[in-house]
């Protein structure tokens, strides 16, 4: 089979399209969504085992060569993140099934969830810069419906800031793609980096710096870091929590991707201007994301704002590009993805327990639910970077990264950021598990023991991908290789080269 | 001409943030129209506007305008179609729930949800 690594988008989009025909049964949506979400993660965890032996796999549509069809490449950080995405996916649709509503799922709300996974997993696995825009537009449209989803005031008020927004980092994302296609005249990823290479011989022209920060522009705004954040926590307070936890795990974690891919395989000639501009923006994200996490008292204000200060560490050691820091991001980010879910649905279960996500109107919740409370505060610590949880291993390797470029200012601001999310997170669990317990008026109806189930197996994922890191390594390693040597990456997609 | 194309995409780009940046919900969405506009036109240019037939291969002509711009157009304009629809259905069942469409008075806080 070498058509593996399509197999993770085209399962979502026929169930996707299935579940449109199903919309008044809601017990058969149930089943096909899990029934897809279960063989997206089989086949996902198959293929990162394909590219472990067999290195890089690619797959040019329709046959047509390399640079002039659409090729779907899938190295292994693209593999390991479509993974990623489908446990989290797979793990927020056991959640929904318990809490979403029969008045949401009669109106596509497995549909839309489907047709979001699918623009995830495709721009994750791509290999065309312009098809990287039609899957973030897939996954964008999919994500306005699921936002407004229920009609209620906050989500319509909310969802009209959070489209406009996007509406216009797509106009940018399209204008940028312009200019790059005006330069180099290819849209291929891989020969967009041969071609950039051959221009950058003497020294990286002025427009493809332009054309870098453009970039760092567009997918800055997707992933919310410092000047372009402000629309994120607004929006991300409205959805329902399912809902919540699948954005906060995937949406941002995408423009993080992008830049990624854009900054390693693009615009690696010149780092002295653009990956300063990185670092600078980076720590500045930390910091005003910390201040949002300390500021707030209310539950899902301060996981959201920790959104913010993950996407800044990870940015912080990509803009080092050293092997050590390199290996450090992808492993933070996927750590993010499983430890953002997992928190968001926790959230989401105290705030449907006390019908508020006010921290001051919660406490004493250990007493009655000490299964909750104990999760939540292992996924803390698990948040915080405590050695035994995957928090740990990433954040060292980013500040032992940033040590080695010399980029002390990055590695001494995520060292501290640590304490303070660690802070930040600590508030939520000792105002809102200790103390006198307290009755709340609908607590009874919340089906608790089954909306756990989710969460815990993120957990416990997090938490043997803290302390099996021996065993998760080899992958991560082989990730940050081809970050760090863009060669592997054009030698699998352009054969000649 | 491109310098001329340039000329005009930038007084669209120029009129979609002023109309963007205003109260009334409907202007914005008009803003974000232009702003697509520009955004095709741009594409349009980048790829050269060079004399040459319509990509149509029975034309038999010498040489044929890029067509791959064309398509990357035809594609974003569909794209931000469909967007749109949604922005003004969006808006509208803003208006009616709401009862409003002025920026000002769709602030988000505690006492307004």
């Amino acid at each position: 089979m070498i058509n593996f690594l399509i197999l993770p988008i085209l399962i979502p989009l026929i169930s996707g399209v299935l579940l449109i025909f199903a919309a008044k049964h809601v017990m058969l949506q149930r089943w096909i969504a899990g029934l897809s979400a279960l063989l997206t993660v089989i086949f996902s965890a198959l293929l990162v085992q394909k590219v472990k032996t067999d290195g890089i796999q690619t797959l040019n549509l329709s046959n047509w060569e390399a640079p002039f069809g659409i090729t779907l490449v899938s190295d292994m950080m693209s593999a390991l993140l479509v993974l990623t995405t489908s446990i989290v996916a797979f793990a927020c649709l056991i959640y929904s099934f318990k809490s979403i509503g029969h008045e949401r799922e009669k109106y596509y709300y497995y549909a839309a969830f489907s047709f979001l996974i699918v623009g995830v997993n495709g721009a994750f696995t791509t290999g065309d810069i312009f098809n990287l825009f039609v899957f973030f537009e897939v996954m964008l449209m999919s994500s306005y419906v699921l936002i407004v989803l229920g009609g209620t005031k906050i989500q319509l008020r909310e969802s009209v800031k959070y489209i406009l927004v996007n509406v216009i980092s797509s106009a940018l994302f399209v204008i940028a793609v312009g200019f790059l296609y005006s330069v180099v005249g290819t849209l291929n990823m891989a020969h967009i980096s041969v071609r950039i290479s051959e221009i950058s011989e003497v020294a990286q022209p002025g427009i493809i710096t332009v054309i870098a920060v453009l970039f760092l522009i567009v997918f800055g705004l997707k992933g919310a870091i410092f000047p372009l954040y402000f629309w994120l926590p607004g929006s991300y307070y409205a959805p329902p929590a399912p809902v919540l936890a699948l954005f906060g795990a995937l949406l941002t974690k995408v423009g993080v991707y992008s830049i990624a891919r854009t900054y390693t395989l693009f615009f690696y000639h010149d780092t002295g201007f653009t990956h300063q501009l990185l670092s600078t923006l980076a720590i500045l994200t930390i910091i005003l994301g910390v201040i949002g996490a300390l500021a707030y008292w209310d539950i899902k204000k301060i996981v959201i704002y920790n959104i913010i200060i993950a996407v800044g560490v990870i940015l912080v050691g990509l803009s080092s590009m050293t092997p050590d820091s390199l290996a450090g991001s992808i492993f933070y980010l996927i750590h993010d993805m499983l430890v953002k879910a997992a928190l968001f649905l926790l959230a989401g279960i105290m705030a449907a327990i006390a019908g508020t996500s006010n921290l001051k109107k919660i406490t004493g919740l250990i007493k009655q639910y000490p299964g909750l409370g104990w999760t939540f505060f292992i996924a803390a610590l698990t948040l915080a970077g405590i050695p035994p949880f995957s928090g740990f291993i990433g954040k060292v390797l980013i500040v032992k990264g940033g040590f080695e470029a010399e980029n002390f200012w990055g590695a001494a601001i995520v060292l501290m950021s640590s304490l303070l999310v660690l802070f930040s997170i600590m508030k939520i669990f000792i105002n809102g598990f200790w103390g006198t317990p307290r009755a709340y008026k609908d607590a009874d109806q919340v089906p608790v023991g089954k909306l756990m189930i989710a969460p815990v197996i993120l957990i416990i994922l997090g938490v043997f991908y803290g302390v099996g890191s021996e065993f998760v390594f080899p992958y991560i390693s082989q990730a940050a290789e081809t970050l760090s040597n863009p060669n592997i990456y054009i030698e699998a997609v352009l054969k000649e080269y | 001409m491109e310098i001329l194309m340039a000329f005009i995409i930038g007084i669209l780009f120029m009129s979609a943030t002023y109309l963007m940046l205003s109260k009334s919900l409907l202007r914005i969405i008009i803003g974000t129209g232009l702003l697509s506009h520009g955004a095709h036109l741009l594409l349009l240019t980048m790829g050269g506007l060079k004399r040459g037939a319509a990509p149509l291969l029975g034309e038999h002509a010498p040489s044929y305008t890029d067509p791959l711009p064309q398509a990357l157009i035809l594609t974003a304009i569909v794209i931000s179609f469909g967007v749109t629809a949604f922005f003004l259905v969006l808006a509208y069942r803003t208006y009616q729930e709401l009862g409003t469409d002025n920026m000002d008075r769709l602030r988000g806080n505690e006492g307004n949800d």
